[in-house]
């Protein structure tokens, strides 16, 4: 038998993706946490944050992810909502928050502190180095 | 001592005993439909140790001691221990077996541990290099999850093939003796490798040493998936359990009927939310401690090919974008020392 | 309060995350792929103009979802740029994003300190 006829098998014999369902609770729970987002958004605002409210709102939703993961709640919500809770900053928290957590017994420094990136790290590496370029090139422009 | 057969099979010509067994696992393994056959269930899966790795090591050193209290052995009388795990360096089993003072191999044979750590102890004991062996594995959620996947509080979604790590163990112990379950035979099986590498479709991966093993069994004792009563995989889940079938029917030996997969047996699949099965080294040893071996006992079954199978691949390899390989080794359980008293 | 806005925010953001399914089920991209992809799209967008129409639409919808990271980078790049030439490339990115990147370095050592991971079900 060769590979590609075993990939073919393999292919016909795996379950596919729950597919619609999976991409609507995706959709419903994103969509709530940008709902939240947007409350706390007028809520700075309104405090007169002005155009800092984004960005109060958006460190509101790292704090409650982070207490949701602390507490063992975040990971069950995700297994439904997929992606929902996944591409939204909440996402990006969890994975921090749930690295701190596992790899503290394995120290304070390497593990907690390395790891807490594990996740999180190529994230923050591809953006930050995204937008370098981008200065490079608006630069070399301008 | 151990007669070859064939090209790759081993006729254990004395047919050594298991003489005692245990099976321990945790919570999800309580709420799964072998529960009752388990002799140690913990309400807890870290089993109030402070880190996983810690709860595994305790859970195999838990069932071997249980496996040496129901056969009366001390430990002092056990030659050699086989013993392997899914953690890194197999700290599982070295942990385990600090505190017991027995000769110890440590084994690495990933999900195929169980099989692997059999097969040694009973060509020791048919070798006569051994009086009594010690066969034992585990496997633990947690620990295996924050090593080969994410953290446990990570929100991540498992996908359709995945499988769950069992959080068991199960531990074996062998010596020549006049009591049933038998170790007939054994086939040490060869890396197969179809080019799967997909980490979370293992089944797939493991799918074609399984066939392949079986196959050469078949073919070096000259029998038919009908000679046995039950054809028993370690945890090749759904997925992997319908590609076994599939490739031995294209071989010509149709086994549907007779096969079953531990991965399928220790849970059940769509209440408890497992996707493919079950999966580790704790799978097979535990549904085989559990509920396989008590069967074989009082003769309800007769043959059984125990087969567990393990994917040798580890994090690193796969992220340089290696294929995984597998690995089954087969033995031949009966409740019979040879054929003349099976008549 | 505006309605309108948070209805918005919910289709806007609902989709975005929707996107990120079809990604998951339907190709072989691990989570930390596709959450690296939508970084750098973010910051593609955002560098080519077009994410700031998109969060003046949608507000949160826009702006908490990954690409609202990378559109944030890219934002901070072009007004360092600006004011400090060639040097704002290398601090414009994280200054405008260093709130949400410590807060969530500083959550995640507080909840590492405090809570311990607990078994799935």
């Amino acid at each position: 038998m060769t590979k590609q006829e075993y990939a073919l098998w393999a292919q016909q014999e795996s379950p596919k993706s729950k597919g619609l369902g999976d991409i609507l609770r995706a959709f419903l729970f994103g969509g709530l946490i940008c709902v939240i987002g947007q409350l706390l958004i007028f809520f700075f605002e309104n405090r007169g944050a002005g155009e800092m409210a984004p960005v109060f709102a958006s460190a509101c939703l790292v704090v409650l992810s982070a207490i949701l993961t602390g507490i063992n709640i975040y990971d069950n919500i995700a297994k439904y909502a997929g992606a929902g809770t996944l591409v939204p900053i909440t996402g990006f928290a969890n994975s921090m928050v749930s690295a701190a957590m596992e790899f503290k017994t394995e120290g304070f420094i390497l593990g907690l502190g390395a790891k807490m990136f594990i996740i999180a790290g190529p994230v923050i590496v591809y953006g930050v180095s995204a937008s370098v370029i981008y200065g490079i090139i608006l630069f070399l422009l301008g | 001592m151990p007669k070859k057969i064939g090209s790759k099979t081993l006729l254990l010509t004395s047919s050594p005993s298991i003489i005692g067994y245990a099976a321990v696992g945790a919570k999800k393994e309580k709420q799964g439909p072998l529960a009752d056959y388990f002799d140690y269930l913990s309400e807890d899966s870290s089993f109030g140790e402070k880190t996983w790795e810690k709860a595994e090591t305790l859970m195999q050193k838990k069932a071997i001691e249980l496996a040496l209290q129901k056969c009366s052995v001390q430990k002092t009388d056990v030659d050699f221990l086989f013993a392997g795990d899914l953690l890194n360096q197999c700290i599982g089993s070295a942990y385990a077996s600090r505190d017991m003072a027995m000769p110890f191999f440590g084994l690495y044979g990933a999900c195929s541990t169980m099989s692997e750590s059999l097969c040694l102890a009973a060509m020791f004991v048919d070798g006569q290099l051994a009086n009594r062996c010690v066969a034992a594995t585990s496997s633990h959620f947690c620990s295996a999850e924050r090593q080969f996947r994410f953290p446990l509080e990570y929100g991540g979604q498992r996908t359709p093939t995945s499988q769950w790590t069992v959080t068991g163990s199960g531990a074996c112990v062998v010596a020549p003796s006049k009591q049933a379950p038998y170790l007939r035979a054994v086939t040490v099986g060869t890396v197969a490798d179809l080019g799967i590498t997909d980490i979370n479709n293992m089944g797939a991966a493991m799918a074609p040493a399984a066939a392949q093993t079986l196959c050469q069994f078949f073919s070096d004792t000259s029998t038919r998936p009908e000679d046995y009563d039950l054809i028993l995989t370690g945890d090749l889940g759904f997925v992997g359990s319908r590609l076994l079938e599939r490739m031995m029917q294209a071989e010509g030996y149709p086994m549907a009927k007779l096969h079953n997969d531990c991965g399928l047996m220790i849970y059940d699949r769509v209440k408890q939310d497992v996707h493919a099965g079950g999966s580790g080294c704790g799978c097979a040893a535990s549904v085989l401690c559990s509920f396989i071996l008590p069967q074989i006992a009082c003769q309800r079954l007769k043959n059984v090919l125990f087969m567990a199978t393990g994917a040798l691949m580890s994090p690193t390899s796969n992220q340089q974008g290696e294929s995984i390989p597998g690995i089954a080794h087969l033995l031949h359980i009966s409740a019979f020392p040879n054929e003349k008293e099976a008549k | 309060m505006d309605f309108m806005m948070l209805l918005k925010a919910f289709i806007v953001g609902g989709i975005i995350c929707a996107i990120g399914q079809v990604f998951i089920d339907y190709t072989k991209l691990t989570p930390a792929r596709i959450l690296v992809g939508f970084v750098v799209l973010g910051v593609i967008l955002g560098a080519l103009g077009w994410y700031q129409p998109l969060i003046d639409f949608a507000g949160a919808g826009a702006t908490v979802p990954l690409t609202g990271f990378g559109a944030t980078l890219a934002k901070g790049v072009r007004e360092a740029v600006a004011t400090d030439g060639f040097f704002g490339a290398f601090t414009g990115g994280l200054t405008a994003t260093a709130g949400g990147i410590t807060v969530a370095i500083v959550a995640a050592l507080i909840a590492g300190f405090f809570c311990n991971s607990d078994e799935k079900s």
